[in-house]
């Protein structure tokens, strides 16, 4: 049994929402994150994206796949997790996630088909048998590379993207949403939550890029591009900074205030959350990758390529656990301050195996690369790049130069 | 090379239309069984008996409750309560103007052992609590698949069949009414005992409460003191400011209790 600290309400002792429910929006917001920086490409034409564009839109795509499962995991009876989608009850919060989320695949697996038909048509040519047949299906039977399909492509990525971006969008603001708009939990109900939310997401699929470039480069031994290296620490750099001071203000807001529940918060934050809230969230995982990017962005011009790789990395390594320890201290750190704002409950430790354990929680991690490595056999991630200009520009690619 | 493949231009606006109807044609089979499920289970509750000739209310008179814990005894004995898990329980409080003591070890489903404090104590009661039926509940709201349901004659149910077991409505619940179920692995909650209200008698709780601080009354019914209690004395609700407009009420309620 837990331990109480000061008085909770007798059914408040209980972490019903466990480590899956930190899992959910962690790996939610690899797929907004990532797909903020396809987008900065397809859409916003930042052309010092374009080495990792097709990456971020894979990895955004490798992550929606797992998105749901923490959930489903999670739930008392997971047989009757479809009754969210085919029987939705519309007040519900969490009813909109099956909506948004089939919405935003249905989206993202149109674009992922357009932005790679040229690649897979390519394969389907230089296959036979099983494999010809299977990229034929792949392409949906239609061989049409001459440039007014690729035109139709270029148009229909450009479109998509233009849904797709408001899609992620509201589909990770939604996930700080379910936790904002719960009234009777002082430490979740601020409007500011979503956009936090959406913000730390924007730094995990950025910091998450970071470290796959630099991983990536060392694997097939290419050297990173040194302008989408500072481009990924500058972006990053900025959202770390919205989020860390959102992230304050949120704290300093009801410190302020000097509001009913500030006492038990102030408590559970210089107690139990101390060191995740205050050592990982805010020291390191939050000051430090600050000085370090800050270091990149301002002193770019001086820096050895090593040094930039080093620094943009190793701060990109803390923001994914900054993102993940902010998680935690909402969804966990919520559940151990009673509603009575009289008590706090003893630290919650998850279970190692199970199926909301340790385990799973790094499986549910390690399957998006595995999804990636498949993506990256089956079609190639940088296939079908165009050798000049981007799908952003002159759509010159004639029939044939997607071969790589 | 097999560039003889047909596109499937002229096809398009066919497949869409054919996948359009396709999908519409699976969402209402999926749903039509469940769908009536639901509209099955939110039915009247039983024969004889008609859920729009009444409206519950519970009254608490809190300077009556002597903390013996009948109550939360008889109302996990009548609805098969897990051990650890509360539909009611008692609330101690020993309040004085240095500073104030909560306590329900156990729910206060074993009574109240003696309890010091640091503080010179100024007064001490009991309050108990439950589910507050509340009109403008957040439980119902959140729930993703309706599990969670309002009664016409006022109480906030759940449908164990139909509930997934997200937790979301325990942690909109403001009054930690809620909990999951270890065994059914669905959300739990007091029902004012409706098995029991829907054949004329009284909740477990109020029945064996010796004291007469659980009150239980009908707000459609003509001459019931609880209807009388809430309509002319000066009740209180808990966690007003949030506006749930619990149908549960309490005499003589102290500024402490939340």
């Amino acid at each position: 049994m837990p331990e109480i600290q000061g008085f909770a309400f007798p059914n408040d002792t209980h972490v019903h929402w466990s480590l899956m429910i930190v899992m959910y929006p962690y790996i939610t917001g690899f797929v907004a994150g990532s797909f903020i920086v396809t987008s900065l490409y397809h859409l916003f034409g930042h052309q010092a994206f374009r080495p990792i564009a097709r990456l971020a839109m894979a990895t955004s795509f490798a992550f929606l796949l797992v998105a749901s499962m923490p959930l489903q995991l999670h739930l008392g009876h997971p047989e009757r997790g479809p009754l969210v989608m085919i029987t939705p009850h519309f007040t519900s919060a969490m009813a909109g996630f099956g909506i948004l989320y089939s919405g935003y695949l249905a989206v993202l697996v149109l674009e992922v088909w357009f932005v790679w038909r040229a690649a897979i048509i390519e394969r389907a040519r230089r296959s036979r048998g099983v494999a010809r047949a299977f990229y034929k299906l792949l392409a949906l039977y239609t061989y049409d590379t001459s440039p007014e399909a690729l035109e139709i492509d270029h148009r229909a990525i450009g479109l998509l993207a233009g849904i797709g971006l408001p899609m992620a969008c509201m589909l990770h603001g939604y996930v700080g949403f379910i936790f904002g708009a719960i009234k009777a939990n002082p430490w979740w109900s601020t409007p500011l939550m979503p956009v936090i939310f959406l913000l730390s997401a924007a730094v995990s699929g950025i910091a998450m890029l970071i470290v796959l470039y630099q991983a990536l480069s060392k694997i097939k031994q290419r050297a990173a591009d040194q302008a989408c290296v500072a481009a990924l620490a500058r972006w990053l750099w900025f959202f770390l900074i919205l989020t860390i001071t959102l992230e304050l203000l949120e704290i300093i807001v009801m410190a302020y205030e000097r509001s009913e529940s500030w006492l038990i918060i102030s408590e559970l934050l210089s107690t139990r959350l101390q060191f995740s809230y205050i050592t990982v969230q805010m020291i390191v995982g939050g000051l430090i990758p600050l000085i370090l990017l800050g270091i990149v962005v301002l002193m770019n011009r001086y820096l050895h390529e090593r040094l930039r790789n080093t620094l943009s990395t190793v701060a990109a390594l803390l923001c994914l656990v900054q993102v993940f320890s902010m998680r935690w201290n909402i969804v966990v750190g919520g559940q151990l301050l009673s509603k009575s704002l009289r008590g706090l409950r003893s630290p919650y430790e998850p279970e190692i195996f199970g199926r909301e354990g340790v385990l799973m929680a790094i499986a549910l991690v390690v399957i998006p690369f595995v999804i990636l490595w498949v993506f990256d056999r089956v079609v190639g991630i940088d296939a079908g790049e165009p050798a000049g200009g981007a799908e952003g520009g002159a759509p010159a690619v004639a029939d044939g130069t997607a071969a790589h | 090379m097999d560039d003889t493949t047909p596109s499937t231009t002229p096809s398009r606006r066919a497949f869409l239309g054919g996948a359009l109807r396709l999908a519409g044609g699976a969402w209402v089979l999926f749903s039509g069984g469940p769908l009536a499920d639901a509209l099955a289970t939110a039915g009247a509750p039983g024969e004889g008996y008609d859920w729009t000739e009444h409206r519950y209310a519970y009254l608490i008179d809190t300077e009556k409750c002597i903390g013996c814990g009948s109550c939360a005894r008889a109302c996990a004995a009548e609805n098969d309560v897990p051990d650890g898990f509360f539909r009611t329980w008692i609330e101690r409080y020993v309040v004085g103007v240095e500073g104030s003591h909560v306590d329900s070890p156990n729910g206060g489903k074993d009574g109240f052992p003696p309890v010091q404090v640091g503080f010179e104590p100024t007064k001490a009661f009991f309050v108990p609590k439950l589910c507050n039926h509340c009109k403008e509940t957040p439980c119902i709201q959140v729930c993703p698949v309706g599990a969670s349901y309002r009664t016409k004659d006022g109480m906030v149910l759940v449908d164990g069949e139909r509930c997934i077991g997200c937790a979301y409505c325990v942690q909109a619940c403001p009054y930690g009414s809620r909990f999951l179920d270890p065994v059914t692995h669905t959300a739990e909650k007091c029902t004012w005992c409706y098995h029991r209200v829907t054949k004329g008698l009284r909740p477990a709780c109020v029945e064996v409460c010796p004291t007469g601080t659980r009150m239980f009354g009908d707000m459609k019914r003509d001459g019931d003191p609880v209807r009388h209690a809430i309509e002319h004395d000066r009740v209180a609700i808990l966690q007003g400011h949030l506006l749930t407009e619990p149908q549960c009420f309490y005499l003589h309620l102290d500024k402490e209790v939340r």
